[in-house]
């Protein structure tokens, strides 16, 4: 197991370096960097100076080392759209974004395997008929499409908020948790449903090819209730293939999140970027490719660790 | 009908609209039509015998308009002095219907050209992969699985952003294309080299190497065509991620210029709360991508279906989310 844990280490670091490098180093490529907005109609002495000032002048390797070398030690450089060190900018946005993930993610889940016991238990009549349709509509509906309505939605009829993550809501803890509630369901609500439509139909299906099995028939001639015969001899089985999912859906929440804190203004890491890649803010670009493939790696690290301790023959190796 | 019949068929009518759309258009998607700014929806009522009731100004300052309902006017083809927007008009007084179906030729069209051209590649390096094996197949694959890990649309931004910001629409249509046609690939090539690898030991192939048929001719006579039902159905799942695709990078302003009617750059007036709670009919395009995905999940959901419950974890859905 330990052998199993440092090798995965391993390789989330690795990810996160080339990532991170890679970034860098393309950005560094593209024409043009932040002091061409800064400096935008000056002369160019200035500019130059400013260059200068930021190390741009340099050889790529050099700065390339410069910028590794401080990031081992957490510390990005700075950053020109803000004024401000990218590793403070960065340390409050994973948080944001954290917080989005993992509510979608939990909402995803509880939606999607409540909707998959359903669907697999009730297969004619119209609550069969109206999962498997939501199943199908929320499956159509990335997280563009569906941020984009739902803030409609809480425009119009003003019972959310239809963007931002908090207002003006006083500086008791409750009342700042009250209004981070008020804030979470729009954007978490539209990365949350396609995901959860996605694992409702895994769910369906393989609860669903497990129920006519014999020893489900052997449980149910032992004289074991049909709700205890499902819910305690067939789901435990059934969540093979829907922990299996657990990689993709990392993926998928994190490109999924990305779009919804651009559309609903919720302050993360996706929207970070965009405003980087923007400004060409050189820094500030590859910290948060360092950030994201961090915080890509750390899910995706949880998610074999649990797997492995679940299941020993992915923990041994083979 | 088999489900690679279906996918062929949806991917032949989404051609057609993308290929007739801009044609059908009444309007020309791009005149801004005067006094007409965020002028609502013009319905046909089927009660009324399908009569159109024509939109007047009552207030410049707030954008209102009443529906005239003494007065009925022709269908907006008929190109009558009244112009009629069955969808409404945009924030300079464009028709919405004709830019949605103008929009269909860029975000469709790149749409399908880019599964066109993934599905090429992938097949391409796949079979290569698959036929060959050894240390091609090897390479192939970890770069294949590489490229799957990573997200999608986080590499798809990144990639065009350190591009220059401004560039003409014909050269932006070609880039966006060669960055789908890149994270797109991998998807086809592992689902033919998968194909591939089991039927080149299958006994039809082994007779007719048997029988003296040369490598080339086993590849385009039995391997490839054995591979074309799962290929054409990856194919038409890759679509509606291309077309989300597209539609968030001209969001992001990172895609097309305003100047091009898109799905996306269409959705870019959305990105104001304010407009689009007053005028929600500046979703049009959102409805016109999720008729195309919703489309394409239904056409095809039995086959995905059978292919994640035979491998929970298959990449196939990545993209299309």
């Amino acid at each position: 197991m330990l052998i199993f844990c440092a090798r995965r280490i391993l390789l989330a670091l690795l990810l996160v370096w080339a990532v991170a490098s890679a970034a860098f180093v393309l950005i560094h490529v593209a024409p043009g960097d932040e002091t061409l907005v800064d400096f935008w109609g000056q002369a160019p002495e200035v500019r130059e100076a400013a260059r200068r000032r930021l190390g741009l002048d340099q050889p790529l390797a050099v700065q390339y080392g410069r910028w590794l070398s401080g990031a081992v030690r957490l510390e990005f450089g700075p950053s020109s759209l803000y004024s401000r060190p990218v590793g403070a900018l960065l340390r409050e946005r994973v948080i944001n974004t954290a917080i989005l993930a993992t509510t979608a993610l939990i909402l995803a889940a509880v939606l999607g395997i409540v909707g998959g016991l359903y669907a697999a238990t009730h297969t004619h009549g119209p609550g069969a008929w109206l999962a498997r349709t939501a199943s199908v509509v929320f499956l159509s509906t990335p997280p563009l499409l569906g941020s984009l309505l739902l803030v409609l939605v809480a425009a119009r009829t003003g019972w959310l908020p239809p963007g931002g993550m908090s207002s003006d809501a006083g500086a008791a803890w409750w009342a700042r948790w009250a209004d981070l509630a008020l804030h979470l369901p729009v954007p978490a609500l539209a990365l949350a449903l396609p995901l959860a439509a996605t694992l409702e139909r895994v769910q369906a299906e393989s609860l669903g090819g497990l129920l006519g099995q014999p020893f489900m028939n052997a449980t149910r001639a032992r004289g074991v209730r049909e709700r205890d015969a499902v819910l305690r001899h067939a789901w435990p089985v059934s969540l093979g293939p829907v922990l299996g999912l657990y990689g993709l859906m990392i993926g998928t929440l994190f490109s999924g999140s990305f779009v919804v804190e651009v559309v609903t203004a919720w302050p993360g890491l996706g929207r970070l970027m965009v405003d980087a890649l923007r400004a060409r803010d050189l820094f500030l670009v590859a910290g948060t490719a360092a950030a994201g493939a961090a915080c890509l790696a750390v899910g995706t690290l949880l998610g074999d660790l649990v797997q492995a301790g679940l299941d020993p023959r992915i923990r041994e190796g083979r | 009908m088999r489900p690679a019949r279906r996918a062929v068929w949806l991917l032949a009518a989404l051609a057609g609209v993308a290929l007739g759309g801009p044609w059908l258009a009444p309007y020309n998607p791009s005149a801004a039509h005067r006094g007409y700014v965020h002028a609502p929806p013009m319905w046909p009522r089927p009660w009324e015998g399908f009569a159109i009731h024509p939109v007047v100004l009552e207030d410049r300052l707030q954008q209102r308009f009443v529906e005239d309902r003494t007065r009925t006017v022709p269908w907006p083809w008929a190109q009558a002095a009244d112009p009629v927007f069955l969808l409404g008009a945009d924030r300079t007084g464009r028709d919405v219907f004709s830019r949605v179906l103008a929009g269909a030729r860029a975000s469709l069209g790149l749409g399908l050209l880019a599964v066109l051209g993934a599905t090429a590649l992938g097949a391409l390096l796949g079979a290569v992969a698959g036929a060959r094996g050894g240390l091609a197949d090897e390479i192939l694959m970890r770069v294949a699985d590489f490229v799957l890990i990573l997200p999608v649309l986080y590499v798809v931004i990144v990639l065009r952003a350190v591009l220059p910001l401004v560039l003409a629409p014909g050269v932006v249509f070609l880039l966006m294309l060669a960055i789908f046609v890149l994270v797109g690939w991998p998807i086809v090539a592992r689902g033919v080299r998968a194909v591939i690898a089991r039927e080149r030991l299958a006994e039809y192939v082994i007779a007719s190497r048997a029988a003296g048929a040369g490598s080339r001719h086993v590849l385009w006579h039995h391997l490839l065509p054995a591979c074309a039902g799962h290929v054409a159905v990856q194919a038409s799942l890759l679509l509606p991620g291309f077309i989300l695709a597209e539609a968030t990078l001209s969001y992001l302003g990172l895609g097309f210029p305003d100047t091009v009617p898109t799905w996306g750059t269409m959705l870019r007036e959305a990105a104001d709360i304010n407009e689009l709670s007053r005028f929600p009919w500046t979703l049009a395009p959102a409805a016109a991508i999720f008729a195309v995905t919703l489309a394409t999940n239904a056409a095809l959901q039995p086959v995905t279906e059978i292919a994640r419950s035979s491998n929970p974890t298959s990449p196939d859905l990545q993209i299309s989310r």
